[in-house]
């Protein structure tokens, strides 16, 4: 598969195309607004979080297919997970789309991240890296009750 | 000093008929691949590539005739100050300004434009005196200007522009009265290569007693530039849009304007005599030009103008325009292709947007196929926000583009078509 195939599998341009969770929940405990300088992109996400449980999420913005498959990607998996969880998922997807490393090769600790894996094609493409890691950026913020907007910057 | 006669040597000497191909031999960077195929390079009007013949002339400068510049009495040093003002001769030949005491050296358009900004509007403008912009400007053209609005109250107008992306003289006239005082333009959109009508936005802005900046980053590049026959007050560019190096710029300010401005910043070589009580400061343009200059850039910037002169300005302009045509015929044959900036006489830059496909993923895909284009919002999100856009996808044409570079963006966007479906 060429590196382009590898970065736009079917997958991410369904959840670009039709992003899941697009939209504010009902209730929201925390929300973060998140930007990319470089090319404007911005989102905003929203946790509802009940007993360090995160029992909602959604988001809004736009954004390129990375930027939305993510954030499309990450909703559906954080629902319902706890804050450590969230928190060792987060250092798990960074690794998986950052680091030099080969890609998981020994699986995840979280079962449900095998799903991301589609996203690490972005590795091949060190200038779209931050197109994917903006949205968890900006949901560890709205988690965390952060109101500075993040930035990729 | 150079006389009359050589300037228009200099200027207008058609040496050859345009052949974009023999230009191409002269960039060395185009034989280059990327991702396995040959470069194809349409973001020019980003930054330019090189001629051999600037790289060659910076090369010389450091392996032959570099030293710091004034006050070194030695040979070296002499020869590098000669080269700094014979550069600054050769720009005022090429934009036919008066005196080459019209010409500051500085880091590019946007630090002459804050120069301008910080100095002559620090000086001479304050609360409620207005400002006119365009929907059209750079963020380079309005930040400064909005720095200045917190220190001083100024007030920012700014031209609308309507759905071809034109400059609408009209309204500008509407907007400038007598409380207008400075009229800032771009004079080609670095988006959409909209052509301001400088002259007719002088005559305008004279008849209100208004002084008139012109950011021409783009507009010295898409044509040739006369402050004299413009009537302009201020006229910024860049060396590197101009196929010269970058880190060198330029601040055209009519000798008067410039003699009655404040230093924008201290240091050496901008002043007469320092004591701890006291500084007396030169005469432009070494007033403006504090600290040691990009020395080799000057020379670079020499060369470039050199080789851009060397060219017959109507033959360059009909090369460009066929680009543009070529670009605007072929890319309007694709249905999912919206183009933005129809402006009539517009200069050869290309943005457009692909259904709901984001210009980030088009530029990578693009990329892959060894296509260089600029991506997003280009320094002018006003613009942006005015066609309700995240950003586009932007081709700019320089001498070295051929028809076969726009066939290789059209390939390219083929296949970001195969891969979105």
């Amino acid at each position: 598969m060429s590196e382009l195939r590898e970065l736009y599998q079917e997958v991410i341009l369904d959840h670009g195309k039709s992003p899941r969770n697009f939209g504010k929940p009902p209730a929201v405990t925390g929300e973060s607004h998140g930007h990319n300088p470089l090319c404007g992109d911005t989102i905003t996400i929203y946790v509802d979080v009940a007993n360090d449980v995160v029992t909602d999420i959604g988001f809004e913005g736009r954004g390129c297919a990375i930027s939305m498959a993510s954030a499309s990607m990450m909703t559906e998996m954080l629902r319902g997970k706890s804050r450590d969880e969230v928190e060792a998922m987060f250092a798990e997807f960074h690794a998986l789309v950052a680091s030099t490393e080969p890609a998981c090769e020994a699986g995840f600790e979280t079962p449900d991240l095998d799903k991301l894996i589609v996203l690490a094609g972005v590795r091949e493409f060190p200038m779209r890296v931050k197109c994917a890691t903006l949205p968890w950026h900006t949901m560890k913020a709205a988690l965390e009750g952060e109101s500075e907007e993040i930035t990729t910057e | 000093m150079n006389t009359a006669p050589a300037q228009r040597l200099d200027n207008s000497a058609a040496t050859a008929p345009f052949d974009a191909e023999r230009v191409r031999a002269d960039f060395p960077i185009l034989s280059r691949t990327v991702h396995d195929k040959p470069l194809t390079f349409l973001d020019s009007g980003a930054s330019a590539q090189k001629p051999r013949q600037v790289i060659d002339a910076i090369s010389r400068c450091y392996e032959a005739e570099y030293a710091n510049i004034h006050r070194g009495v030695y040979e070296l040093s002499a020869k590098a100050t000669e080269a700094y003002e014979g550069a600054r001769a050769r720009v005022q030949r090429f934009v036919n300004a008066r005196s080459p005491n019209e010409i500051v050296f500085t880091k590019g358009t946007t630090e002459a434009i804050n120069l301008v900004a910080t100095s002559w509007g620090g000086a001479f403008l304050g609360e409620g005196d207005e400002v006119v912009l365009s929907m059209l400007e750079h963020h380079a053209n309005i930040v400064p200007w909005q720095l200045l609005r917190e220190r001083t109250g100024i007030v920012l107008k700014v031209v609308p522009t309507d759905e071809n992306g034109a400059f609408l003289l009209d309204a500008y006239e509407a907007l400038v009265g007598p409380r207008t005082k400075l009229v800032a333009l771009t004079h080609v959109s670095n988006v959409l290569g909209t052509v301001v009508p400088v002259a007719e936005v002088v005559r305008i802005a004279r008849a209100n007693g208004a002084k008139v900046l012109v950011d021409g980053a783009q507009g010295i590049v898409h044509q040739p530039v006369d402050v004299q026959a413009l009537d302009v007050d201020f006229y910024c560019f860049s060396g590197h849009k101009l196929y010269g190096p970058s880190g060198i710029g330029v601040l055209y300010g009519k000798e008067a304007l410039l003699a009655a401005m404040p230093p924008y910043q201290g240091g050496g070589d901008m002043i007469e005599r320092v004591t701890f009580e006291r500084t007396t400061f030169a005469p432009p343009p070494a007033r403006f030009e504090a600290g040691t200059p990009p020395i080799a850039g000057t020379v670079g910037l020499h060369a470039a103008i050199d080789y851009v002169a060397s060219f017959d300005p109507a033959a360059v302009a009909a090369h460009e325009h066929d680009l543009l045509a070529y670009a605007t015929e072929r890319l309007s044959a694709l249905n999912s292709v919206r183009l933005y900036g129809t402006a009539p006489g517009k200069a050869a830059i290309v943005s457009f947007t692909m259904d709901d496909v984001h210009p980030h993923d088009i530029g990578t895909i693009l990329d892959r196929a060894g296509v260089a284009v600029r991506v997003g919002h280009h320094c002018a999100q006003p613009l942006m926000d005015h066609f309700d856009i995240a950003g586009t996808v932007r081709a700019s044409f320089g001498l070295y583009n051929t028809r076969a570079d726009v066939d290789r963006l059209i390939d390219g966007l083929d296949e970001v078509r195969e891969i979105f479906g």
